[in-house]
């Protein structure tokens, strides 16, 4: 782009008094500079990171969009997408649960989530939003007395900028791939955290995000800092089912773990996956990363039941020695669902390990891929891996796919790769039913049994919706 | 308790019982015995309502039920438990989370609720002991790496949890040695009452010298060709098959 051009948006942008005075809440559909400093002036951020969206808006015009994943889905047209929308005032919301989709609260019953919950999802303008309000506090709270930070990443742009210019998209780069460019030039908020050296966080990071998350936008970027010798466990996501009303979802995720410090982060996703005909249903177009430095540990656990389309490898890279990476992963696809997932693993420090455990389960007429990397790069002396991956098929019309990659350039390093594939057999679910099992509590039962190596990497009241969470996904998938 | 009249079924397309006719009362133990390829696991088969298995014509009764109307699961919770004679592996399942749930269907059936998990488990150490299987096995996967005997012993725990109304042990006595068959029928004589009756497959005169049977029945091209009490069984041993088979042709 010319400098005449810049000049002009910029002057368009004035001319249209974009900054102060707008009366739409939500811009028209499409995508130019105008819109990123649109974005970037409504939520007043500073000039380097209206730059930082503009570069990688620059780039991102340069690329096109990835091929390789196993999935078909029609071309998405971005600009047919609107890339601002402020949320929705509370007032707009329904009054009680009265008014909500009796589907959505019978989901919401059989998963076992607690009324003032299911009020915030659904978003009940009533007392429940001042019951989470007070929740909210008392978290934040106690999480300040440790030093804890724990906000929007719109707000710690204001509160922390010399945190979050440090590492914003220093794991993730802004040209990493067309979904991470893209979200890089309009991202809408997400959540920042950083624990200071040597503290150990004093809860999970999960309850206070789950009230919020409802909230959340098509293109979230979260940044997480584990300072040296901290701990942290995050969890993200909602077993509840998520409506909306985007179809595409490009999330960026970036994990900095410094020396001796050890992030988990659990994932269940449970976006709209569409109908039993395959029509509607979100887009999952997620990059997902993190840093171990020297004797750091990151895991990911992911729980995947949602979502049309997933496309999704959350990753470590192994940069110092002895850091340590995990990926426990439960991908569960039903009706015509398609699911690309899995992990890179890249080891560049010395004795570096690193775990995988996928379990891919297939139902209906969908479809289900792991894809995994693993690079022990010439320097990773002594490296480790242990790939597991395993795949489960119900029914005779679902399709389980392997991509293992490996790529070892140092002779000392270790790589081991099992894979199963296994059928839940009509001999299996004719015992369950000789002793007196229905059909759908059987096939839940042998998933789960299935899964239990990864659940029980998940924070344990999340085992247990998790293991209700496959149940509900998996109805219908038999008989 | 059980009557079956003139029950004809096929799998696959083809017809393997022709004309069956049983009647089973409460207390009583039926031994039904006969050649290779006679039908007679299939008889279990189709009362435990495997699909596959389809009934082309007769009538069972169970407990006054119509019993080819229920769904596999219904029957099972109405009291009839099949005793498999090649129990599949449920990896990942342990036996125990297995056991409680099929308990807990039953209870459910009866309008009780679950089963504590205390009160559960100490039944369930107990009947280990009483099977001669380990306390251990009840965390590992159904069947998972179970050797054969151990698989039998495992039907046996799981029939003696749920404390069937009929039982039904498709050949649970192969495979087995002379220890593990008398742990077996030391379990079915535990269970012996006047209100639960048991119908006992087999090819050997072996088990019914340790469970002795009420009757036993003939079983040859799909049909009871010959019923008699337990010297029957004694006969067979001696003669074989081939005598009777002739007869009725």
């Amino acid at each position: 782009m010319s400098q005449e051009h810049i000049d002009e948006a910029i002057s368009r942008e004035y001319a249209a008094g974009f900054v102060s005075d707008i009366e739409s809440d939500t811009l028209p559909p499409g995508l130019d500079e105008d819109v990123i400093r649109f974005i970037s002036a409504r939520k007043g951020e500073p000039d380097w990171l209206l730059e930082w969206r503009l570069e990688a808006y620059r780039g991102w015009q340069q690329m096109t969009e990835p091929k390789w994943a196993h999935v078909h889905y029609p071309p998405i047209d971005l600009n047919a997408v609107s890339y601002y929308s402020s949320p929705k005032s509370m007032k707009d919301g329904p009054k009680s649960l009265d008014e909500v989709d009796p589907e959505l609260l019978a989901m919401y019953e059989k998963l076992g989530i607690p009324l003032h919950e299911q009020e915030m999802l659904a978003g009940v303008a009533v007392d429940a939003v001042f019951d989470s309000v007070s929740v909210a506090t008392t978290f934040r709270g106690k999480l300040a007395e440790a030093g804890v930070i724990f906000c929007p990443i719109s707000e710690a742009v204001h509160s922390h900028p010399e945190l979050v210019r440090k590492y914003l998209g220093t794991v993730v780069p802004r040209k990493d791939n067309f979904y991470a460019a893209l979200n890089s030039a309009v991202f809408s908020d997400g959540s920042f955290v950083y624990i200071p050296k040597g503290v150990r966080c004093p809860m999970e990071l999960s309850t206070y995000f789950r009230i919020n998350e409802a909230k959340t936008g098509q293109f979230e970027r979260t940044l997480i800092i584990a300072d040296e010798g901290s701990h942290v466990s995050y969890l993200e996501g909602c077993t509840a089912p998520m409506r909306d009303e985007n179809q595409l979802h490009a999330a960026v995720v970036e994990l900095v773990a410094l020396d001796r410090a050890q992030i988990k982060y659990s994932t269940v996703q449970n976006w709209y996956p569409g109908d039993a005909q395959g029509r509607g249903g979100i887009y999952n177009f997620v990059t997902k990363r993190g840093v171990a430095h020297r004797d750091s540990k990151i895991s990911w656990t992911q729980v995947e039941t949602g979502s049309a389309v997933t496309w999704k490898y959350p990753s470590c890279i192994l940069r110092g020695d002895n850091s340590v990476g995990e990926f426990y992963s439960v991908a569960l696809t039903n009706n015509f669902q398609q699911a690309d997932t899995g992990t890179k693993m890249i080891h560049l420090g010395k004795n570096t390990r690193s775990t995988i455990i996928s379990k891919g389960i297939s139902a209906g007429h969908s479809s289900n891929a792991y894809r995994g990397l693993v690079r022990m790069s010439p320097k990773a002396a002594g490296a480790r891996n242990y790939t597991q991956c395993d795949s489960l098929l119900i029914g005779d019309r679902c399709a389980a796919h392997t991509f293992p990659y490996i790529e070892s350039r140092n002779p000392s390093a270790v790589v081991e790769h099992e894979a199963t594939t296994s059928k839940v057999s009509d001999d299996q679910l004719y015992l369950c039913q000789q002793r007196g099992l229905d059909a759908e509590k059987a096939v839940s039962m042998i998933v789960n049994g299935f899964c239990k190596e990864v659940f029980k990497e998940l924070p344990m009241e999340f085992a247990v919706e998790a293991g209700k969470l496959l149940e509900v996904s998996l109805e219908g998938s038999v008989g | 308790m059980l009557d079956i009249e003139n029950l004809h079924a096929s799998v696959n397309g083809t017809d393997i019982l022709k004309g069956l006719n049983l009647s089973v009362k409460p207390g009583e133990v039926h031994a039904i015995m006969g050649p290779n390829g006679s039908g007679k696991s299939t008889l279990g088969h189709v009362l435990a309502g495997r699909p596959g298995y389809t009934v082309t014509a007769g009538k069972v009764t169970f407990l006054g039920q119509d019993l080819l109307e229920l769904e596999t699961e219904e029957r099972a919770r109405l009291g009839l438990f099949l005793a498999f004679q090649y129990p599949v592996e449920i990896p990942g399942v342990s036996n125990m989370e297995f056991l409680k749930a099929a308990v807990d269907a039953q209870r459910e059936r009866r309008g009780e609720k679950p089963i504590d998990a205390v009160s559960f488990m100490k039944t369930a150490r107990e009947t280990c002991k009483a099977v001669d299987l380990d306390p251990v096995f009840l965390k590992r996967g159904v069947n998972e790496g179970f050797s054969g005997g151990e698989k039998k012993r495992n039907e046996l725990l799981q029939m003696m949890m749920l404390q069937p109304r009929l039982g039904i042990l498709d050949e649970t006595d192969s495979g087995l040695d002379i220890d593990a068959l008398q742990v077996v029928a030391r379990g079915v004589n535990s269970m012996r009452s006047p209100d639960r009756a048991f119908v006992m497959v087999t090819h050997y005169q072996r088990l019914l010298d340790f469970i002795e049977p009420d009757f036993v029945h003939v079983l040859a091209g799909g049909r009871i060709v010959r019923s008699g009490d337990k010297s029957l069984a004694l006969e067979l041993e001696a003669r074989g098959y081939a005598w009777l088979e002739e007869e009725v042709a």
